[in-house]
Formats: structure tokens, C-alpha cells, sequence
């Protein structure tokens, strides 16, 4: 790549000749204002936010779709720069409602933001707006309001180009321009919502999310969404202890900037859900009953120890972190002695071409990694069903999964004389529980998935339970929480008795006599990364925000 | 302790030059008495508190409250009120509403023994829909009963007669 030397407010950059002024500005800390430019989508310079002085050419230019030539010299910031942004932004304001009070995206509008730093906060203009529709029913997740839309068209852009649906476009003209879809279409596709996430103002709003809360009353931790064996990369949005909406992290090697709407509503909404599991349950005449965890783990440590080790089997669980699953899998072949070690895989529907992965869970390659594996002569999860129908095996623990939920299953765990599982919510796995131990989810929790890229990927907390303390534990911290004190109302919601699942597994391990020497999930790691080859090298240090790589030589257990 | 070495004696500060007449303090007291008699024939301001009370002008600042119009509130629960609140004693929770305004606050809660009353959150409110009051009476015997929600919070525009023009005329 050719490389050419331009000067940039000034100072002079060595910049590849594919570049556009804005990527190379951008690449150099100088910030140039963009409302239709979106590093992920193709420039249709529209907006003219982005307007620069190149020396030697009459007119301004939009830094967003001019590439860079050698020697050109480009003045960001002087006062005819400054005019035209000025008037651009007088001019998209013309017709914008100002409704910022009533709209969602204020707090994180480009419009706003660009109205503080690059707009002389005056109109001239006297005459009535023209008023559009409000709350257009668009697509079953995304609202539309007319008014607000500054026709940079991104949205359009995002259906064509990623979604790979031509679902929006441009109708009418001048001051009546709007978006739509085709007659009896709606903006329905699997992608839809990031188009909430790129709209620079409030136009395109998240139905689910409307509402609910100010952004900046919220805290934002970095996780990864659990919807599928992608992982994207996301942030959890919390206030008052609990999830309110979860936003794609741009990861150039996952996901890019995008996320599914499947992963974006329905991987949380159990977290708070009625059928919550919020504290560890033995079955006593029939019912499940609430107890203590002392209790539980004291239960399931003497069944355990009653039977014999050919009579145990475990499954390890593709949603569970590869630490809970790494402290599972040394479990049962050390503590339990068993070799029937296996896990239920979810390949449900097919890979799309986006993101969605048919593995419906986010750490099959992991929980495998670690050990989730027969042993030597031991079962794999099939015929570990058969033998509990035959009642060969008599004792079965199992991490979090629903696996009765395959028909069949169902009748065979109740030939179970001991059946241990972790869940965080109540399915009809728990139905034929004898001990259920409150899982935390994998909001509550720190640790590890593995994608299908054998990449392996950060989770943090973001919602506490009992047992954890929002400002002790380094979790992210909104205002409300910091500043909530013990009387008041607000920071504070809904906390749950539950546990990481390779936290509880240690704590079994003590009580029959194993004492692990592990206190987070960070020493779990740690000794993954010293025992298993392909996570040599690696700690949480180096996964860092956006994850790596696992190494590809053959995994030895 | 021993500092008396330190102590130095002062000087008397009063000089002792009275004449024996004076010593006497007849015509101070008649004075002193004379002056408090004087009063007798004036108006009395005390105010017999708390059967009577003061009414205090449109400025004053008394606890805030939410604006009543056409029988639901001004508010559209922006939260900016609450934002900007130094003592943070404003909770909203907004919710959608099928009225025009879109958004409405499904709860509004003011927690009185933090408010400090400075007005903050009637000067940022887009909507004049928090404004102060004249009411100064708030005692409570729980931390509970301190928090205000949009029961106690809302008063219709005609009750908030004075403050809103106030607001108009001086804002
Ligand atoms: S709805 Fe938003 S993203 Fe789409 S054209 Fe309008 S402003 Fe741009
Ligand atoms: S593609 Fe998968 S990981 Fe990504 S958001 Fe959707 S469900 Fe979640
Ligand atoms: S008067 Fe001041 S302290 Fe009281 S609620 Fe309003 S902003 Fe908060
Ligand atoms: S600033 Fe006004 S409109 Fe906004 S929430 Fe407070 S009272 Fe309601
Ligand atoms: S960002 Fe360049 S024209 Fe819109």
C-alpha cells in the first residue's frame, strides 16, 4: 500500500493512499464531525457535517468521501470550516422537533452532542417546522419517529449492506423526506435493531429499551452475549441493579459493530424472570424447597459419596464459562472418579451469513477445551441417557442446561436416585431435580467462553447477587450507585443467592474432601491456562476486552 | 499545671468614676422601662404559629412540586430534574403514555430529607412542570413518610397560580 504525506491542521501524517481525509484524521486523534459516515457502511456523504478546506481547491469538501493525494494540505479548524459546520447544522436543525426531553436517544445523540461543540446555539429561522409522524410502528422491535430524522441514511444503508434486506428507503423530497418500507413490509429483519445503535439521532428507537431509563442513569459493562456460539460483543446496560438493554461492542474479529436482535432481547430477560432461581432447593416430599447453601452442598456431597463411581455421570454445560466447566470437569474425574463426562450440544438451525451461529450456545468449544469430554471407556451424553433408562447409572450432576427439554430425557432422569443440577431458572430439568444450586447467570458472573472461533472471550458481572458488592468487586458503577446510600430507594433492586457454578463445585470439593485453593474466577483461570495447551499464554490480562485466540494445535486433556 | 508565671494580671477594664447618684441607676432603669412600655401601644408581629401562619411571597422556595394540568401532570419524566438535582432527591421513572406529549412519569418520587431546596430543578425543567412552592411544613416521624410521590407532589396549575407567574415575570 502505497503510503502518501499529507498535513492535517498543520502537522504532517504519513497516511495509506486509500484513505479519506475523515479515516485519516480519525486515525490521528483529529476529530471531524460525521452524522452519515459509519466506519462499517459504505460513504454516501449526505450530511456535509464533515466539511474540510483543502488547500489549492475552491469550494470545501466533505472529508468523509475524499481520499487523501500526496502533499495535500487540509485544514480542519480554521474559521471557514467552522462557518459551514455552523450553517449545516443550522440547516438540519431547521426542521428538527427539539424534543430531546421525551426522546431516548438524548445522552448519546450526535445531534445533540454536535449542537454543543459545533453549533452557534441560534436559529434564524422564524416560520413553523413541518411536523411528520411520531411513532411509526416500523418493525416489531424498532419505532420510528419521522420528525427527528436527519436523512443521513444509515439506516438504509445498514438493511442493504449488512442485513442483505432492502427493506427502508427514501420517499418524497426536500422537507417532506422520510424513510419507509415497502407497502405491507416491515423493517423485520434478524439485524434489525442495530439500526438503533447507528442512527446518529433519536429517529429509530429500541421498543423494548423505550422509555425505561435516562442513558445517563445506567452503567455499562463489557461482556459478551451468550445467544450463540458467535459471541458478540457487548455491554450490559444496568440501572438499579437490573438489565435494561445490551448494546453491540465493536469487535473487528467477531462481530464487527453489529448484533442480532434475538441475542440483544432474549439472552437476559431470565435474569430477573418470575421462574428465577434465587437461592439454592432440595426436594423435600415432593417440593422443591428453599435452603440453605450449606445445606445443599452438604446434601449433594453425602449422596455423592454413596454411590459407586461406575453409577455417576455429569454434564458439563455449553452455556456455562470455561472455568465453571474446567472446575466441573476436574471434579468429577478427581473427586468423583467418574469417566462419564459429556455435555448437551444445541445445533439448532443453520449459520446465517451474518452473524447467527446454528450452535445455540456461547461456549461448546470451550466447555470441550477444558475437558467436557468422555474419558477413556466412560459415556457420551447419549449413552449416558440409555444408561440412566437402564439404571446403570444411578447419580447424575449436571451444570446448567435444560436437557429434558429433548424428548425423553425427561423420563429418564426420573429413574434417577440422586439428580444434582445447577440451573438459574426453574425448566423441566429442575422438575426431576433432587438438589438444585442456584446458578448465577452469566450477567452475575466473571469468566470465559469460547466462541466458535476458538476465541476466547471476557464476561464481567454487571447485575450483583447476595454475595457480591457492586463498589467492593469493581463492578462498573453508575451515579445512583454511587451515591445510593442505605436508605434510599434507588442502586439498590432485586438481588439473588446465587453462585458462580465453578464456585459451588469447589465448595462440594471441600466437603468431600478435596479442598480446591481457588477464591475467583481469575485462579480458575489461571491454572486452565497452566494445565490445558491450548490456553497456554493466556490470562484474563491478555483476553482483555476483545478476547483471543486459542491455540490451534490438538487439544490434549 | 503550672503557667500562673506566664498570667499577667490585666488592668481593670472599667473605669471606677461613677458618682454615687449614678451608682444608684435610677434614671438607666426608668430609660430601660420607658422603652419597653413604648412597645405596649404598638401592633404585635408574632405570629401565633401554628395556628396562624405566614404566607410567604411567590419567591419564596418551598418544597417542589409537579404541575397539574387537565388532570395529569406537566411532567414528561426527561429526568433532567433529576440529573441535575445536587442531592440527588429526585427518582422518575418514565413510562409511555397514548397522550401526545409520548412520556409521562410512572413514578415520581422527591425524597424530602435530601432536598435542599435550591430550586435547581425548576430552573432545568423543560416543561415549568417542577416548581417550588410556599410550603415549608415538613416534619416526619420516618424516613419512609419523607418520600414524596406524585400524590403528594402534584398541585393543579390554579393552586400554582402565583409561583408560575412569578416564574414568568422573573425568569
Ligand atoms: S432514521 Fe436515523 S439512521 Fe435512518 S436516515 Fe433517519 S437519521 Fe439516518
Ligand atoms: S449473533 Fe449470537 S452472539 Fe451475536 S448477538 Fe446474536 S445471538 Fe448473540
Ligand atoms: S430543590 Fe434542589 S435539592 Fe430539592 S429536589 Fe429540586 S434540585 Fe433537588
Ligand atoms: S425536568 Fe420537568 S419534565 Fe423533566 S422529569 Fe423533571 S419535572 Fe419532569
Ligand atoms: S459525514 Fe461526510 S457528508 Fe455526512
Amino acid at each position: 500500500m502505497p503510503n502518501v504525506k499529507i498535513t492535517l491542521d498543520g502537522t504532517q501524517y504519513e497516511i495509506d493512499s486509500k484513505k479519506t481525509i475523515l479515516e485519516a484524521a480519525k486515525e490521528n486523534k483529529i476529530s471531524i464531525p460525521h452524522f452519515c459516515w459509519h466506519g462499517k457502511l459504505s460513504p454516501s456523504g449526505n450530511c456535509r457535517i464533515c466539511l474540510v478546506e483543502v488547500e489549492k481547491m475552491p469550494k470545501l469538501t466533505i472529508a468523509c468521501m475524499t481520499q487523501v493525494t500526496d502533499g495535500m494540505v487540509v485544514n480542519t479548524k480554521n474559521e471557514r470550516v467552522i462557518n459551514a459546520r455552523e450553517a449545516v447544522m443550522e440547516f438540519i436543525l431547521i426542521n428538527h422537533p427539539l424534543d430531546c426531553p421525551i426522546c431516548d436517544e438524548a445522552g448519546e445523540c450526535k445531534l445533540q452532542d454536535y449542537a454543543y461543540k459545533y453549533s452557534k446555539g441560534f436559529s434564524r429561522f422564524v416560520e413553523n417546522k413541518v411536523h411528520k409522524e411520531k411513532r411509526v410502528d416500523i418493525g416489531p422491535r424498532v419505532m420510528f419517529d419521522a420528525e427527528r430524522c436527519i436523512s443521513c441514511s444509515r439506516c438504509i444503508r445498514f438493511c442493504d449492506e449488512v442485513a442483505g434486506v432492502h427493506q427502508l428507503q427514501f420517499v418524497n423530497r426536500g422537507d417532506r423526506v422520510t424513510i419507509e418500507t415497502f407497502p405491507g413490509q416491515s423493517l423485520d429483519n434478524p439485524y434489525s435493531m442495530n439500526v438503533v445503535d447507528i442512527c446518529p439521532v433519536g429517529a429509530l428507537t429500541n421498543k423494548d429499551f423505550r422509555f425505561k431509563s435516562r442513558v445517563w442513569e445506567m452503567s455499562f459493562t463489557d461482556s459478551v452475549c451468550n445467544g450463540c456460539a458467535r459471541g458478540c460483543n457487548i455491554e450490559v446496560g444496568v440501572r438499579n441493579n437490573e438489565i435494561l438493554r445490551l448494546n453491540p461492542r465493536t469487535n473487528d474479529d467477531v462481530n464487527s459493530a453489529w448484533m442480532c436482535d434475538h441475542g440483544r432481547l432474549e439472552t437476559w430477560k431470565n435474569v430477573n424472570a418470575e421462574d428465577r432461581i434465587k437461592s439454592p432447593k432440595i426436594r423435600k416430599d415432593g417440593q422443591l424447597i428453599e435452603v440453605g447453601w450449606d445445606e445443599a452442598i452438604a446434601k449433594v456431597a453425602s449422596e455423592f459419596k454413596s454411590f459407586n463411581k461406575n453409577e455417576i455421570a455429569v454434564l458439563g454445560s455449553a452455556f456455562a464459562t470455561n472455568e465453571d466447566n474446567y472446575i466441573f470437569a476436574k471434579f468429577a474425574k478427581e473427586v468423583l472418579g467418574t469417566r462419564n463426562i459429556d455435555f448437551r450440544r444445541h445445533n439448532e438451525g443453520v449459520d446465517d451469513t451474518v452473524l447467527i451461529r446454528a450452535d445455540k450456545t456461547p461456549n461448546s468449544s470451550g466447555a470441550e477445551a477444558v475437558g467436557i469430554v468422555p474419558q477413556e471407556n466412560g459415556m457420551n451424553f447419549d449413552q449416558i441417557i440409555s444408561a440412566i433408562k437402564a439404571g446403570k447409572i444411578k447419580a447424575l450432576y449436571c451444570l446448567e442446561d435444560d436437557i429434558a427439554s429433548i424428548p425423553g430425557v425427561g423420563e429418564a432422569l426420573s429413574n434417577l436416585e440422586f439428580f444434582a443440577v445447577h440451573a438459574t431458572n426453574h425448566n423441566k430439568t429442575t422438575q426431576y431435580a433432587h438438589v438444585v444450586l442456584a446458578a448465577s447467570t452469566y450477567v452475575e458472573k466473571n469468566g470465559t467462553m469460547t466462541n466458535f472461533q476458538h476465541r476466547v472471550q471476557r464476561i464481567r458481572p454487571a447485575v450483583t447477587t447476595l454475595e457480591q458488592d457492586r463498589a467492593l468487586d469493581n463492578f462498573e458503577m453508575s451515579r445512583w450507585d454511587t451515591f445510593a446510600a442505605h436508605n434510599d430507594k434507588w442502586g439498590k433492586g432485586p438481588r439473588r443467592d446465587s453462585r458462580p457454578s465453578w464456585k459451588i463445585v469447589v465448595s462440594i470439593a471441600g466437603v468431600m474432601g478435596t479442598k480446591y485453593k481457588f477464591n475467583n474466577a481469575d485462579d480458575v483461570f489461571n491454572e486452565i491456562c497452566h494445565k490445558i495447551d491450548s490456553f497456554k499464554g493466556l490470562s484474563y490480562l491478555k483476553v482483555g476486552k476483545k478476547g483471543a485466540s486459542l491455540k490451534q494445535s490438538t487439544v490434549t486433556v | 499545671m503550672s503557667n500562673e508565671k506566664y498570667l499577667k494580671k490585666s488592668e481593670p477594664v472599667r473605669v471606677k468614676d461613677l458618682s454615687f447618684f449614678q451608682r444608684t441607676y435610677v434614671t438607666e432603669i426608668l430609660k430601660g422601662m420607658f422603652a419597653a412600655c413604648k412597645q405596649i401601644f404598638k401592633p404585635r408581629f408574632t405570629i401565633q404559629y401554628p395556628e396562624e401562619k405566614v404566607v410567604h411571597a411567590s419567591s419564596f422556595r418551598g418544597r417542589p412540586v409537579l404541575v397539574e394540568e387537565n388532570g395529569v401532570e406537566r411532567c414528561v419524566a426527561c429526568g433532567l430534574c433529576s440529573r441535575v438535582c445536587p442531592a440527588l432527591a429526585i427518582d422518575v421513572q418514565s413510562a409511555s403514555t397514548e397522550l401526545a406529549k409520548e412520556r409521562y412519569p410512572e413514578k415520581f418520587e422527591i425524597n424530602m430529607t435530601r432536598c435542599i431546596f435550591c430550586g435547581f430543578c425548576e430552573e432545568v425543567c423543560p416543561e415549568e412542570a417542577i416548581i417550588m412552592s410556599n410550603e415549608y411544613e415538613l416534619a416526619f416521624s420516618s424516613q419512609e413518610e419523607s418520600i414524596f410521590g406524585k400524590d403528594k407532589l402534584l398541585k393543579s396549575v390554579e393552586e400554582m397560580k402565583p409561583r408560575l407567574d412569578f416564574l414568568r415575570d422573573h425568569r
